[in-house]
């Protein structure tokens, strides 16, 4: 049964089928109807609101594969009550869902021309989905190229995926940690120190950009330096949300609501916003 | 490689973007290609500075050494210099630099070059400006590196 | 009385006792009146049982930061200006389960909905508050997502509307385009004639219901001078305004100006209270609080008014977006009277002054956008 006249703010629940472990404080939750029945489809870089009974609600993107019937992934890094409550969940217990909402990354921008992927650290995970679809679709764009940067080799997701794109034709993926440990033999250094290796052609290429707000900063400049106009730019934005649907007021970034005006967004439309101090 | 073989290479290099013909011609004349293979250190904490790379092939790693590990400061590849500190007359090296797969480089001896500064201020002049775009993004990588951007910054749990 | 023949938006004339007549008929009709009412030295609108509960004879003088309520001799009803309240409180309520669950095994179920609206007649709108009204429908109505909460209320409201006859010292309607005329949908109108020729009203209805139960009530028709006296005291209260707000490219004058030394000056004065926004009519920010009892067995969904003056408004992983009263002056601010243009196509701002009024700290909205401006 659903709230009549609060149906949005209602959440379905969900069972929680798998947690499995990425990393020491990350974790990919696997949710799917208790009925059996698909659950709602979503286009990649969408969020859901979930909610943990009697704790909270928190906005995560969806991390799955978007061509998976049924499933809602979601991979989310342990950092505070809520976040915790929702990772300590065990399978077979309900999660509550809302949505999918938000504007997804634009696909039919990068139609026939290089796809350019940036993530940092958890922004892998809304990224992951349109990887998917990009290697799904693949002869509708020419190359793909994933640039992703964490913290520690013990902070990276999705190791042997990344491997497994890596071997894909015209596919190519570039992995470096901010700090490499002992063992580490791959590349240190932030992640923008990856596009020195890269042959952009900047006018044929879309990027999409996923991570804390001033590593999407520095990429953002890099990637204009090189050319990639801010038409053709996009980036996933983060912001306080407590309804998702455009009313709490909350997540306003300048006139815009990230919850439905994003949370994906070209680089020109938020160029005036984005540098301002606490804007 | 000869002298006309380093010079269509240097031309291609990053880091003489914006040097004119005779001054990519003058680095093609203290040049010499040098190769490393895996695992090779190039140069040590605390050696003297000697030479100035610019690395066309393979990758290098900057580290430190403290008691029992090393750590890692940062990757190096193709497209990159090594050993800019022997162009300012630097005493020792403050990094070791160690190949983690084959590399190939042109070498430059330092001093010469710090020389030819001296001799021609206007190729001085190109030269330390490359310097300085190189160094001014090693401090703003090095700079984002300090601000552990991944690092998780909500309430701690105990 | 005859009763004569009555259609939308034909004035008629009613005298003071039906007033009587008109609560009493709206409340036989199943509604549930609300209306202004004095207490704890303000006006407060809360239920109106008799016409007495009406603070008939009553006047307010409003300045930045203070509110005298003062006596007035002519009886009249509707005599004075916005209270710290506006309607929203009834449409848009601050405090509301949304829904409430159980723990059913290892899974939830929902158990109820949001309490059913309950049918009201709002009694003493004022044009601001109807200008209010048509705001908040288009934020919380006519966007992408429809505030099922909000529309539930608003469909169950009987609006009485009243003509300003003075205005308060706040007020600025008339530079917002929010009054002092009224504009938009409501069952009745009336414009209040008190002096010495008689009390009564000049009535209008602006819509089917409200001809029905105007047809109730008596009413005779309305004499030509008796619309001359309603229409010139209306221009006349336009006339009295003494504050005005200047909207001429406002939106490009606040964004073009995110760095004017005025903001700091105001932070120096703002205690982010959160005043403004509690008795701002199209102010909409809410929270939702999620609880539960301590074995479990039940949650609850409470929605809540919020406010973008607090620091936790913006938190995020990590800390506050707006970390200092500046940015959340201007947050606030820049909402009302530039990002609202680009999220709705109007201001936020109806000119009620009740932000004004309500300040601690005085400060005032209209010689705030003066400042930037470069007054």
């Amino acid at each position: 049964m659903s709230c009549a006249a609060a149906p949005l703010m209602t959440p379905l629940a969900a069972r929680l089928a798998r947690v499995d472990k990425e990393t020491h404080d990350t974790f990919t939750l696997t949710l799917e109807r208790a009925d059996g029945q698909p659950l709602a489809g979503f286009a990649p870089g969408q969020f859901s609101m979930l909610y943990v009974y009697g704790v909270g609600e928190l906005p995560i993107s969806i991390s799955g594969d978007p061509n998976d019937p049924g499933r809602l992934v979601y991979t989310v890094r342990s950092v505070g009550r809520a976040t915790h409550a929702l990772v300590n969940r065990r399978p077979g217990e309900a999660v509550g869902v809302r949505g999918p909402f938000g504007r997804p990354w634009p696909l039919e921008a990068a139609r026939g021309k290089d796809v350019l992927v940036v993530a940092g650290g958890i922004g892998l995970a809304p990224l992951r989905p349109v990887i998917l679809e990009v290697l799904r679709r693949r002869d509708d764009f020419v190359r793909l190229i994933v640039l992703y940067g964490a913290r520690s080799p013990k902070d990276l997701l999705f190791r042997k995926q990344l491997a497994g794109w890596a071997r894909q034709p015209d596919t190519q993926v570039l992995t470096t940690v901010d700090y490499g440990g002992t063992s580490w033999r791959g590349h240190v250094g932030v992640v923008t120190t990856l596009f020195r290796q890269l042959r952009l052609h900047p006018a044929q290429t879309v990027a999409y950009v996923c991570g804390p707000e001033m590593m999407m900063r520095f990429v953002v400049r890099q990637l204009e330096s090189r050319g990639v106009p801010g038409s053709e730019i996009f980036l996933s934005m983060e912001r306080n949300m407590k309804c998702a649907v455009g009313s709490c007021g909350h997540c306003q970034l300048g006139p815009y609501f990230v919850c439905k005006d994003g949370p994906v967004f070209s680089y020109d439309r938020l160029r005036p916003w984005m540098e301002r101090h606490e804007l | 490689m000869d002298t006309k073989s380093l010079y269509e290479v240097l031309r291609e290099h990053p880091f003489l973007e914006g040097f004119k013909p005779p001054h990519i011609q003058k680095m093609a004349e203290l040049a010499h290609e040098v190769q490393f293979t895996r695992d090779q250190v190039v140069f040590r904490e605390g050696d003297e500075c000697g030479m100035f790379y610019l690395i066309l092939e393979g990758k290098v790693a900057l580290e430190v050494s403290a008691p029992g590990r090393i750590m890692r400061i940062t990757t190096l590849a193709a497209g990159d210099e090594l050993g800019w500190s022997s162009l300012l007359m630097e005493d020792r090296k403050h990094f070791q630099a160690r190949t983690l797969e084959p590399v190939r480089a042109l070498a430059f001896d330092a001093a010469r070059l710090r020389q030819t500064c001296e001799q021609d201020h206007g190729f001085g002049y190109l030269l330390m400006r490359a310097l300085l775009r190189v160094v001014s993004g090693r401090l703003q990588d090095t700079r984002m590196q300090l601000l552990d951007l991944y690092a998780p910054r909500g309430v701690k749990l105990i | 009385m005859d009763p004569i023949p009555l259609s939308v938006g034909v004035p008629v004339v009613m005298e003071l006792p039906g007033l009587a007549q008109l609560v009493a008929s709206l409340g036989d009709r199943g509604y549930e009146v609300i209306g202004p009412t004095l207490r704890d030295g303000a006006v407060v609108l809360d239920l109106i049982e008799r016409v007495e509960d009406l603070p008939a004879g009553w006047t307010d003088r409003q300045e930045p930061g203070r509110c005298y309520l003062e006596r007035r001799d002519d009886g009249a009803v509707f005599g004075f200006g916005p209270g710290p309240q506006s309607w929203k409180r009834f449409l848009h309520p601050p405090d509301i389960q949304l829904c409430e669950l159980a723990r059913d095994g290892d899974s939830f179920k929902v158990l109820s909905a949001p309490p059913a609206a309950v049918r009201r007649a709002f009694v003493g709108v004022r044009a601001c508050d109807l200008a209010a009204i048509r705001i908040q429908d288009r934020v919380l109505l006519e966007d992408r997502y429809v505030d099922g909460v909000y529309a539930e209320r608003r469909r169950n409201v009987f609006i009485v509307a009243v003509n300003c006859t003075r205005a308060s010292a706040t007020c600025f309607c008339t530079s917002m385009d929010g009054g002092p005329r009224l504009q938009g949908a409501f069952d009745l109108a009336l414009t209040e004639l008190a002096g010495p020729e008689g009390h009564r009203f000049v009535v209008e209805a602006g819509s089917e219901a409200g001809a029905e139960v105007l047809s109730s009530i008596g009413h005779r028709e309305a004499r030509p001078e008796e619309l001359a006296q309603a229409a010139s005291l209306i221009d006349a209260t336009a006339g009295q305004l003494t504050r005005s707000l200047d909207t001429t490219d406002l939106r490009r004058l606040l964004m073009g100006n995110l760095e004017h030394p005025e903001w700091d000056l105001v932070a120096a004065r703002c205690l982010s209270c959160g005043n403004c926004t509690m008795v701002c009519p199209t102010c909409f920010c809410t929270t939702v609080e999620d609880t539960s009892d301590v074995a479990g067995a039940r949650a609850q969904r409470q929605r809540k008014w919020d406010s973008c003056f607090t620091e936790s408004f913006s938190y995020i992983h990590g800390g506050s977006v707006r970390l200092s009263v500046k940015s959340r002056y201007r947050q606030w601010l820049t909402h009302k009277l530039a990002s609202w243009v680009d999220q709705f196509g109007t201001f936020g701002c109806v000119g009620c002054g009740r932000c004004i009024t309500w300040c601690p700290a005085a400060i005032d909205i209209t010689a705030e956008v003066a400042a930037i401006r470069g007054g």
